[in-house]
């Protein structure tokens, strides 16, 4: 509702943002994307800051998932989707053909909604996702994987029992081996798709706040259909409708006063 | 209005907590005119019922705090229902204020022995009771209908009840050097403008509240005040 007070209405005071310099790590330009026929995203243009979580929220099916997966090209796994459009990483549009794919999934690593350990030893879980990269002696290779472990608060959980089959691990571990073994690789960024919804509370609590340690490290993206979940752990939030990109602005803004009639109803649950 | 939430209690949460803000805002009002009502007709009885009422709207503030929080628990509301949950607390102890402030005018009733009845004084004092009691039915009126031009109306329009309780201060000044003897009553009086010139503020911060929740933000600017008792004086043998 915007009240005809513009000539009446007090001055109100500037929404407060956090000051820091922002660099864009990733500028997705004008991007459209085809599931076959239908066109799943919209022209979306969005910027996402180095060294802080940006989230995706939208009801279901309005392409926030898809968006996350145009990032690092994972839609190349099926035939008959294609995107339209750039996606700048660092300046250099990873849409372009003909680019190594291996590397740029190295680059921008991704966390899956279902814990995804391979069945093999915690370490071998670390160690399979280094070696493809780089070719380390073994003391070094150890160090890396304790590295990634601690980096996935799962270090002291595990460390004596680091031949254990991964798939040993609870939900809520399993999820953290993933995310340690993703942060392992050493990737620029890092998405993750629902990444607490197959978990309880208490092992969503130590993902988010693993997330926020991450982001000094990490440009974080995640998708997520707990609202909650996007106003506490992001910087930035998107909220995106029906392949379109509706609103993107602090988080704060987005959960206390959306500008955008759509935003408001959706996260105060007056949607549909 | 909103058009409804998918939880349906969930409005119903929400309508609750303006019904109880309005039933707490009626009860001000009418303890507001009581008080004063008291003081020019030197009723005690009618001061020490303004006096028990007051227990009443306190109560009311905690039924309305208590289900603010419970709604925000059980909730976690979000953007415009989140405003409108801390606007409902917020409009609550400024309500809750406006009592205590009445309460203390039916206090003074019973203290007031003197025949002195000023007539102008009094006139002064309706007249701004009668300014500053429609203030608070317009803003807690703009509050239940979500009417922002309604209450930016009410936020510039204190000025005036700033002025008038200016003026009466230096009249009571002046009736003080007199006669010693006006001292005693002079002085409540001057407390009871005091606490009616604190209603009218009390009905600008209920204001600023609408303000919040209609958009969002805070009001930045100053507000426009008429207030100088703090400078008013008046130099014996003037």
């Amino acid at each position: 509702m915007n009240v005809a007070t513009a000539k009446t209405a007090p001055v109100a005071a500037p929404h407060p943002g956090d000051g820091s310099v922002l660099k864009e790590k990733i500028a997705i330009r004008n991007l459209n994307f085809y599931y076959g026929e239908t066109k799943a995203l919209k022209g979306v243009s969005l910027p996402l800051y180095a060294n802080k979580a940006t989230a995706f929220i939208g009801p279901s099916g309005c392409g926030k998932s898809t968006l996350l997966r145009v990032l690092n090209r994972m839609y190349d796994l099926y035939p008959g989707q294609r995107a339209e459009g750039q996606v700048l990483f660092e300046g250099k549009d990873i849409l372009e053909p003909g680019l190594d794919l291996n590397l740029l999934r190295a680059r921008i690593g991704m966390v899956f909604q279902k814990p995804t350990p391979f069945p093999m030893s915690i370490y071998e879980n670390i160690a399979f996702g280094i070696r493809l990269y780089e070719k380390l002696p073994k003391s070094e290779l150890d160090g890396r994987v304790e590295q990634a472990l601690q980096r996935g608060a799962l270090w002291s959980e595990v460390k004596d029992k680091l031949s254990a089959n991964g798939l040993s691990l609870s939900g809520g571990q399993q999820q953290r081996l993933c995310i340690a073994r993703t942060v392992a690789v050493r990737p620029e960024v890092i998405l993750f798709d629902e990444p607490c919804s197959a978990l309880d509370p208490i092992s969503t609590a130590k993902i988010e706040e693993l997330i926020d340690e991450l982001k000094t490290d990490y440009t974080i993206v995640i998708v997520t259909h707990n609202m909650q979940q996007a106003a506490r752990v992001s910087d930035r939030t998107a909220f995106m409708y029906l392949g379109e990109l509706i609103e993107f602005d602090e988080t704060n803004k987005i959960f206390t006063s959306p500008n955008d009639r759509r935003t408001q109803d959706y996260i105060t649950g007056r949607f549909g | 209005m909103q058009s409804d939430h998918t939880a349906k209690a969930f409005d119903s949460d929400l309508q609750e907590l303006t019904r109880l803000v309005a039933e707490m805002g009626g009860l001000a009002e009418r303890m507001i005119v009581e008080s004063v009502d008291a003081l020019i007709r030197r009723d005690v009885a009618l001061g020490q019922r303004v006096v028990a009422a007051d227990a009443e709207i306190d109560n009311l503030q905690r039924v309305i705090e208590e289900r603010a929080v419970s709604t925000i628990a059980r909730r976690q509301p979000m953007a415009v229902d989140l405003r409108e949950i801390v606007g409902a607390m917020r409009v609550a102890t400024d309500l809750e204020r406006i009592g205590d402030l009445a309460k203390n005018m039916g206090k003074r009733v019973a203290a007031l022995e003197s025949d002195f009845q000023p007539l102008k004084l009094i006139r002064g004092l309706e007249h701004m009771t009668d300014l500053v009691q429609s203030q608070v039915k317009s803003v807690l009126d703009a509050y239940a209908a979500h009417d922002l031009p309604a209450a930016m109306t009410v936020w510039k329009g204190d000025e005036e009840v700033d002025a008038i309780c200016t003026s009466l201060f230096r009249e009571l000044l002046t009736y003080m050097m007199e006669d010693p003897r006006n001292i005693s009553f002079c002085i409540h009086l001057m407390f009871c403008a005091k606490n009616i010139e604190r209603i009218g503020d009390h009905a600008t911060n209920i204001a600023e509240t609408v303000f919040y929740m209609i958009e969002g933000q805070q009001i930045l600017d100053k507000r426009p005040k008429g207030d100088m008792t703090t400078f008013a004086t008046t130099v014996p043998g003037n």
